[in-house]
């Protein structure tokens, strides 16, 4: 089981360069061929975001543990922040403004991230879930209630730069850096504040800046996330933000599977086309679809399936 | 001057006085027993130690300064780690993984440095992965380097433990009941690898411990603790010959 044979490192990386482009020039030339029509692109580019979302979201809840449901208030200020800038301040060149635009609105997020952060960093289980989510809630109220944002009429008119190939570069982007943090030392100290955290304070990590820095970190693409949708939709209205969204989010982590980037990917791919392909069962979608999310949660826990697959999995060092 | 200082140490729970009165000293090098029945105080004297809770009287000094209001990882950089009565490892994390964590703050590579996976990065991990290697190979644990921690055998599980506390480069080392739950061939093991690592590290080690014969064959000194008091202190076959310690602790 050990002995199996490993490529080496550079190989590695270069196949799944090659992956990563290879997927990206056959979407694009299907798009390009009209064998994918905007509707299927459109779907593409949901999964994209959702990507972002739910790996960043899976940085707080499944490696460091802390259950927060006020992921889709992070992704509403860099939606609205991204939107206002493209749109009344930035005009230098539509690509330029945007990529600006998303990282500055990341960077607010952020920022936003460290005030919600400083007060919940004694919470935890419950207590922190009830103030992350009041957190959500507080932010969609004050966008609904702000002049510049259009309150409830929606802000409108955003230009709609988002296209397949910034969302899935951003998208590839987080998932690297997700990986990349997580091998880090700061992965380690994030992990091991999940698992025991008097022993990871006795060992000398300072539990306070573990938790912020991943806070912070979700949040940053949480923000990139907002911006991609704001330009993809073209208006914003506070209410898509709500609680569901959070719940939505943290829903495609659980079934992903906590602390498995591998699983966030893929259960922010299944979880977007599902409902989309329930579309023609009209009154039934939502049953179903919550009907399936059981089912695939049994699934996914079931021993004989597990064993089943583990006969495939190289023996995976801790992911 | 001594490491360790510990002057009127107390502490009280709501209405009960856990531990009173509690002083100790302990020099460099020395390896020292903290025995006493159950609820006698021992495993709250190493909270407090640690920072874990905050005594209501008295004062540690390490070095010479006080530690009081520091958290346990400020205390963590100051010199003591530690090891837990129930087992306390990052049990989804790899064994290797567990010792890198206390490593952590000797390697100061950036979150950019991380993402960029840079030179100093590489560099960096690259030490770090050989050192935590280097500790476990004291215990003889290298080679359960990939398992997850929380799949070793129990009396491995305490070993790595010990290899995660002094992975922190510390210069006192305490041990919550090392040798609880191992056989005897275990706890003579125990007891050669707890001797080889103050003599190779050169630090001092602070042990609570219930099998005498691991007290009598390794400590130099006892603190014998009793309701929360210290009982009686010094030269290990002296405290432990002495009737009232017998008639409190080890039976008649």
């Amino acid at each position: 089981m050990k002995n199996k044979k490993k490529l080496s490192p550079v190989i590695q990386f270069a196949l799944t360069v090659l992956l990563i482009a290879l997927v990206y020039v056959i979407i694009q030339l299907m798009m390009n061929a009209k064998i994918i029509n905007r509707y299927y692109s459109g779907i593409l580019i949901s999964i994209c975001i959702n990507v972002i979302l739910v790996v960043s979201l899976n940085i707080t809840t499944g490696f460091l543990g802390q259950l927060t449901l006020g992921h889709a208030g992070f992704m509403a200020i860099g939606a609205y922040v991204a939107a206002f800038l493209t749109k009344e301040v930035f005009s230098i060149a539509g690509p330029i403004d945007f990529i600006l635009a998303t990282l500055i609105a990341g960077g607010v997020a952020m920022v936003f991230g460290v005030i919600i952060c400083l007060p919940t960093l004694r919470l935890k289980g419950d207590y922190l879930a009830i103030i992350t989510l009041a957190c959500g809630e507080v932010i969609k109220n004050i966008l609904l209630n702000l002049d510049i944002t259009g309150g409830a009429s929606g802000y409108i008119g955003i230009p709609r730069y988002t296209n397949f190939a910034f969302a899935y570069i951003f998208a590839i982007i987080t998932v690297y850096a997700t990986y990349a943090l997580i091998k880090s030392r700061f992965g380690r100290v994030v992990m091991a504040v999940r698992d025991n955290e008097i022993a990871a304070e006795s060992s000398g990590v300072n539990i306070n800046r573990v938790k912020m820095l991943a806070f912070v970190f979700a949040a940053f693409f949480a923000g990139v996330a907002g911006s991609l949708y704001a330009h993809y939709i073209g208006i914003l209205e506070p209410k898509i933000f709500d609680f569901d969204k959070s719940i939505e989010i943290l829903v495609m982590v659980v079934l992903g599977g906590m602390g498995s980037i591998k699983g966030s990917v893929i259960a922010a791919v299944v979880l977007t086309v599902l409902p989309e392909m329930l579309r023609g069962a009209d009154n039934l979608r939502m049953l179903i679809y919550a009907l399936s999310l059981i089912i695939i949660m049994l699934f996914k826990y079931s021993p004989t399936l597990s064993s089943f697959i583990n006969r495939f999995r190289r023996k995976e060092k801790v992911s | 001057m001594s490491i360790l200082e510990v002057k009127n140490l107390g502490i009280n729970f709501g209405g009960l006085r856990a531990v009173d009165n509690f002083d100790i000293t302990i020099d460099q090098h020395e390896l020292v027993g903290l025995i006493g029945p159950n609820g006698a105080g021992k495993t709250t004297v190493f909270n407090m130690l640690t920072g874990v809770y905050q005594p209501n009287d008295g004062d540690i000094l390490i070095d010479g300064k006080s530690i009081l209001k520091k958290k346990p990882h400020e205390i963590c950089a100051l010199g003591i780690a530690r090891t837990f009565q129930n087992i306390r490892l990052f049990g989804d994390m790899s064994v290797i993984d567990n010792v890198k964590v206390a490593l952590n703050s000797f390697y100061q590579y950036s979150v950019f440095d991380a993402l960029l996976k840079d030179r100093k990065y590489q560099r960096q991990e690259k030490d770090t992965h050989k050192e935590a290697l280097e500790l476990l190979k004291v215990f003889e644990l290298d080679g359960y380097a990939d398992y997850m921690a929380s799949n070793l055998p129990y009396g491995k599980q305490r070993e790595l433990e010990i290899v995660r506390a002094m992975a922190a480069h510390p210069k006192l080392l305490l041990l919550d009941e090392p040798a609880a739950g191992m056989n005897p061939n275990e706890t003579i093991n125990l007891m050669k690898t707890i001797r080889k690592v103050r003599d190779e590290f050169d630090i001092a080690i602070l042990l609570i411990e219930h099998d005498m014969k691991l007290v009598k064959g390794i400590c130099e000194r006892v603190t014998v603790l009793n309701y929360g008091r210290v009982l009686r202190s010094g030269v290990t076959d002296e405290v432990l010959s002495d009737p009232e310690v017998i008639k409190a602790y080890l039976g008649e």
